[in-house]
């Protein structure tokens, strides 16, 4: 392919002049967005009203594309599903028998953790489903993992509240729009999230990596008690996330922890639950110094017992 | 007796030639369409745990700087960086820089090897993207790991994998970009 004409300005003053404030202004451009991204790597949320606006404006197209991504979802399932059908079936089945065993002794559990829960006189504080709404969708090609959702301040979304689908926890709102938001995803290279074993007490640290896995960091040290399969859910410590919520299963062990899988994939979360701040209090409490008296005073007290 | 003339004889790939000329609102609205097209609408389609879908907006920008060189000014790396950079999730400003550099790149690669073909085209723009994706993790508040560079392995691959396919998408749109659907007179 031949060399553009356009580069040669020969002797035509006005076309020289004009490739030269071309790379004057390109270079400017240039600078610019170096002084912008010094200022958005320094103050994370100076631009967030810009982007929560363009977000806002095109959200109702993102729905009806969020609505194709997860019906292709099921429609690649559905064919995958024909192979192997027999012998599937007669696992699933027998999965099924098992699941409600379980399933009883889940609801003696909590019967009994109820039971328990009023005898310590502990009382559940604000809680429940603030939206429910469409993961609309995430960012695609950048390492930093946010999600899109179709609720914003109109619907009394607020910055921090957890995100969580019918499978477990999502991550959670990190800036809040008119009628949609922007979530940190669990697997952002940010996010840390307080989990316990399913089946004990161990308690551990789930980290983002930024290649889709979770990094579980134990707090204990010592023998790792870890096997592959095994489930994580919420600790409840930090108090934003309500404890007993899936999150991750393990899918290599480490020396120090493991390496797990999020439970709630974004690829096939199509609507998602806004729940309040699980201890507010408890939060407010962890940004007053110690020697300050908190706020607010009863509310307080119980939930800070836990 | 005159041999009846070939229909076609007074037509291009752009269609007549006679009394039909391109459109100027077209031709120089297209590509600036399609690239703020390109940045927006992957993320509506795609949601994963982990980056692997390539820069689509970055990849149309290269297509449209090597298919039409002149077309886009030097300096479009700012007003489109600064579009892509509302919809991507990086800090605000990444893409401006990186596109603004990539677009001063590309000018270089150009003065320096005018005469080219699609295979340096095609090596320019994987060698472009790989930078401003690697650009792009390094600017993006992340802690830089080793899982989280190895993480990128399948978005670098398919972003060099994508190019050609982009590269013919974005030859097609030239050629409705030249339609002549004005007619005049």
């Amino acid at each position: 392919m031949a060399p553009p004409a356009s580069r040669r300005s020969g002797h035509s003053r006005r076309a020289q002049y004009g490739i030269f404030t071309g790379y004057v202004i390109a270079a400017i451009g240039a600078l610019a967005g170096a002084i912008l991204l010094g200022i958005s790597l320094w103050q994370p949320g100076s631009f967030s009203g810009l982007r929560t606006t363009a977000q806002d404006a095109v959200s109702p197209v993102g729905e009806a594309g969020a609505a194709a991504r997860t019906e292709s979802q099921g429609l690649f399932e559905t064919i995958s599903g024909y192979f192997r059908a027999g012998s599937k079936n007669a696992q699933l089945r027998r999965e099924v028998e098992l699941t409600r065993i379980r399933l009883a002794e889940g609801e003696a559990l909590k019967q009994e953790n109820a039971r328990l829960k009023e005898l310590l006189g502990l009382t559940e504080t604000q809680q429940g489903t603030v939206a429910i709404t469409r993961f609309i969708g995430s960012t695609a090609s950048s390492t930093r993992r946010f999600g899109y959702i179709g609720a914003g301040r109109n619907d009394g979304v607020e910055p921090g509240m957890p995100v969580r689908s019918g499978r477990g926890i999502v991550g959670r709102v990190l800036e809040v729009g008119r009628t949609s938001s922007r979530v940190m995803l669990l697997t952002d290279s940010e996010s840390v999230l307080p989990v316990r074993l399913a089946r004990e007490d161990t308690v551990a640290f789930a980290e983002g990596r930024g290649d889709g896995l979770l990094r579980i960091r134990l707090i204990n040290l010592g023998i790792n008690p870890l096997k592959v399969g095994d489930v994580f859910v919420t600790s409840g410590a930090g108090g934003i996330f309500e404890p007993g919520v899936a999150v991750a299963i393990v899918n290599e062990v480490t020396s120090d922890g493991a390496v797990a899988r999020m439970i709630s994939d974004p690829a096939a979360t199509n609507y998602v639950t806004i729940e309040h701040v699980w201890q507010p209090v408890a939060l407010e409490a962890a940004t007053v110094p110690a020697e300050t008296p908190l706020p607010s005073d009863v509310g307080g007290e119980a939930s800070l017992q836990q | 007796m005159m041999d009846q003339l070939n229909p076609r004889a007074r037509r291009d790939r752009y269609g007549s030639r006679i009394n039909r000329d391109h459109s100027p609102l077209l031709a120089y609205s297209l590509p600036w369409a399609t690239i703020i097209m390109a940045s927006v609408v992957p993320a509506f389609f795609v949601a994963s745990a982990f980056p692997y879908f390539p820069p689509l907006g970055l990849l149309v920008l290269i297509g449209w700087r090597l298919i039409r060189p002149g077309l886009l000014p030097i300096w479009a790396g700012f007003p489109l960086g600064l579009w892509d950079d509302l919809f991507s999730g990086q800090p605000f400003g990444s893409a401006i820089l990186l596109w603004s550099l990539a677009m001063l790149v590309f000018e270089l690669i150009e003065s320096r090897f005018p005469w080219r073909g699609f295979a340096q085209d095609w090596a320019s723009a994987s060698v472009v993207t790989m930078l401003v994706l690697l650009g792009g993790a390094v600017f993006s508040g992340a802690q830089i790991t080793l899982q989280l560079i190895a993480g990128m392995g399948p978005q670098l691959l398919l972003s060099v994998l994508f190019f050609p396919f982009v590269a013919r998408v974005v030859a097609r749109l030239d050629r409705l970009r030249l339609m002549r659907f004005r007619t005049i007179g």
